[in-house]
């Protein structure tokens, strides 16, 4: 349980062409119903317009919702930008959206944090937020 | 009392019966029972929160025989054709697309074989938002999720043999809508087809890319000019092509209920016709090719009420807002695709038999063409597999359960005819709604749709997530361990890399002369808003400009539209 005062930043990211945003707003307003802060990207992001962002914005945890297929390439990009920054970005990453099985597997083992998808209930969504920031919010 | 009270579907001596009736039976019969056996909840209500009575009577219908009608007759409540589905039963119309143009072409050789009587294009999303494979923003997603078209020679391939004028051709397009439709015509044309003889579809619907799906280039002013243009063109060189397909469907993923999705639609077709007629286009030059989707959801009875509802408000507005005097401008003809967004991924062959109940929802409400999902629609693109038992899901709907031999057989079912009548005044209370906000494109400009969506769809995620919104197999009857495993539709790793590379091939290979002058003429005829930008168009798709580059030129006379987005 986190006992610090202030609330537990969360960005919200589509990132690519994907507009499927009936997902990433549901959680959104979830997040914020749970007392988070939550800033939301709006859609059509470039992976380093997210990371830079993030960064900016001193966050816990990044999450990125993606519904189009493409979450290998471009998780491996992000995690590519990511070990080319001079220190590593304190916030977990996790990824929502339609995430084949076998995939979900190659996420995890690439250092995303959790993989939310589109039957994971609201309050699921919540407690997983709260177990992987809880690293981020030590650091 | 006026002559009108020969056309009340309930006579008043009649109605008062069935109320005199109803209240005895509720002392009688009902009061004890449900002191026995209380009902399972305190109010019943529709999948769009119309609240439902527990049994409907003539009491409940008060409208009026001219209102529901015959088939093929104004205000075609009961279906666009007087024979309907005894005629030609509904075009089975799966959409397909993915990796390169070759492949989709072999995927629809695959469903005509099977029986499919239309083809359905899904693009991949570089190509849906008017970018080339090789631009940055395209990475991962060339040919992942539908067929990657950069320019022309991809689109000869696409279609390759097969025939245009036996088969009509929908293609799910919005922003980059033109560009394709001057490939198809550049094809056609290569093959010496008559256009006037050639039947399909491009979505083109614009507005409801900033209300709901979310893909677009230009501002919402140039993009109404584009739109325009290719009703103008049509009207003229295609008669039997539909330029545009307005859309509920995404409406409907996005969130929206089906009253919100009937009602944006009418809001946003209103304003497509508005704006054509506002340039000098007579009303019955081009709305009798104007044509439309729905979704077919989870709630049956109140889907097939939507689709008369919406049939029936078209008819009206069409007649009595702006003039319409052939009967073919008034009469609403939709595709209707099963509901993606109700698909889960634990127990996934249970997909088969939702999609086939919202498949048969979507035939009683008399669709002109259907599409049913894969079972695999919440892990990824459909694979063949899963294609061919969901177009044997309306094989067996159209074939054995006897439904096709009576048109609009929930026609004179008090409940609904109650639910037909109550939903098309929420078409019209929206109406006023989004009159008070100054139109469409000022609601759009102040998100009213996009919040009204959004509100929708979070209140549909609480009511699942607290099991008021029973999901088998997610919320209720879920499976302890191990999950079904199905075999998914893998996409050819180097599909990219081949599209990128025969991208630069076509660049390097082009007449340059052509290709610049082809450019010249394509921007000289965007910054003149009297000009029609199709011919440009169709000239620079020969001279093989790619898709990106048309865009991308495009851009700097029309600029580019961001989103404020609300949640």
């Amino acid at each position: 349980m986190d006992t610090r005062e202030e609330p537990i930043r969360v960005m919200l990211a589509k990132i690519g062409l994907d507009g499927h945003d009936r997902g990433v707003k549901v959680v959104a307003r979830t997040l914020r119903d749970a007392g988070m802060e939550v800033i939301y990207t709006g859609l059509h992001r470039s992976p380093e317009q997210v990371l830079d962002a993030a960064v900016q914005e001193d966050v816990d945890v990044l999450g990125v919702s993606l519904l189009s297929g493409a979450h290998m390439p471009i998780f491996t990009r992000i995690f590519h930008l990511i070990d080319g920054m001079p220190e590593r970005p304190r916030f977990a990453i996790i990824a929502g959206g339609v995430m084949p099985d076998e995939d979900v597997d190659a996420l995890t083992a690439m250092g995303v944090a959790a993989v939310l998808g589109q039957d994971t209930a609201p309050d699921t969504v919540v407690e997983r937020i709260r177990d992987v920031s809880a690293p981020a919010r030590e650091a | 009392m006026t002559d009108d009270s020969r056309y009340r579907l309930a006579a008043p001596e009649l109605a008062q019966t069935a109320t005199d009736d109803l209240a005895s039976w509720a002392n009688d019969e009902l009061a004890g029972f449900l002191t026995r056996r209380p009902e399972s909840r305190d109010e019943y209500r529709t999948g769009s929160g119309v609240p439902v009575e527990r049994v409907y009577t003539p009491a409940h219908v008060d409208g009026d025989w001219r209102d529901v009608g015959l088939p093929g007759r104004y205000p075609f409540t009961r279906g666009p054709y007087p024979t309907m589905y005894r005629g030609r039963t509904w075009t089975m119309r799966q959409i397909a697309g993915f990796g390169q143009a070759e492949e989709t072409n072999e995927r629809f050789r695959y469903l005509i074989a099977q029986g499919q009587t239309g083809l359905s294009i899904d693009f991949d999303m570089p190509t849906l938002m008017g970018l080339d494979s090789d631009d940055a923003m395209s990475l991962g997603e060339v040919g992942r999720e539908g067929v990657a078209i950069d320019t022309l020679p991809d689109m000869e391939a696409l279609f390759d043999d097969i025939d245009l004028e036996q088969i009509s051709v929908s293609m799910t397009i919005n922003p980059s809508a033109w560009i394709l439709l001057a490939m198809y015509v550049a094809v056609a044309e290569e093959r010496g087809y008559d256009l006037d003889k050639l039947s399909g579809t491009i979505q083109n619907d614009i507005l409801k890319e900033y209300v709901a799906q979310k893909e677009w280039i230009f501002p919402v002013e140039p993009s109404m000019r584009i739109v325009r243009d290719t009703i103008g063109y049509c009207a003229e060189n295609m008669a039997r092509y539909n330029p545009v397909n307005i859309s509920g469907y995404h409406i409907s993923e996005a969130g929206a209920n089906a009253q919100q999705e009937i009602a944006f639609t009418m809001a946003i077709t209103k304003a497509y016709v508005a704006d054509a007629v506002a340039t000098g286009l007579d009303v019955d030059s081009f709305a009798p090719r104007l044509s439309f989707f729905f979704v077919s959801q989870a709630d049956l009875f109140e889907e097939v009420a939507k689709f008369r509802a919406v049939r029936r408000f078209y008819a009206r507005m069409m007649k009595e807002t702006f003039g319409a005097q052939d009967p073919a401008s008034m009469r609403l003809r939709f595709h209707a695709q099963t509901a993606a967004a109700t698909l889960t991924k634990p127990q996934p062959m249970n997909n088969i038999v939702r999609t086939a109940l919202q498949a048969l929802s979507a035939v009683l409400g008399g669709a002109q063409s259907l599409h049913t999902n894969g079972l695999d629609e919440a892990y990824t693109i459909p694979s063949e597999q899963a294609m061919k038992i969901a177009l044997r899901t309306q094989q067996i709907i159209a074939d054995e359960t006897g439904v096709t031999s009576v048109i609009d057989p929930l026609g004179g079912s008090y409940y609904v005819e109650r639910l037909t009548d109550t939903l098309e005044e929420g078409i019209a209370d929206y109406f006023t709604k989004i009159e008070e906000l100054g139109g469409v494109v000022a609601a759009i400009e102040q998100g009213f749709f996009q919040r009204e969506i959004s509100d929708s769809a979070y209140e549909f995620a609480r009511r699942k997530a607290s099991g008021d919104r029973p999901v088998i197999g997610v919320n209720k009857q879920i499976d302890a361990g191990q999950a079904e495993k199905i075999e998914t539709h893998e996409l050819d790793p180097e599909s990219e890399a081949r599209q990128i590379s025969r991208l630069k091939q076509v660049r390097d290979a082009r007449d340059p002369e052509r290709a610049k002058h082809a450019m010249e003429q394509l921007l000289t005829a965007a910054a003149d808003p009297s000009a029609n930008l199709m011919p440009a168009t169709i000239e620079a798709v020969k001279a093989h400009l790619s898709m990106g580059e048309i865009t991308g030129a495009l851009r700097d006379v029309f600029g580019t539209y961001t989103e404020t987005p609300v949640f």
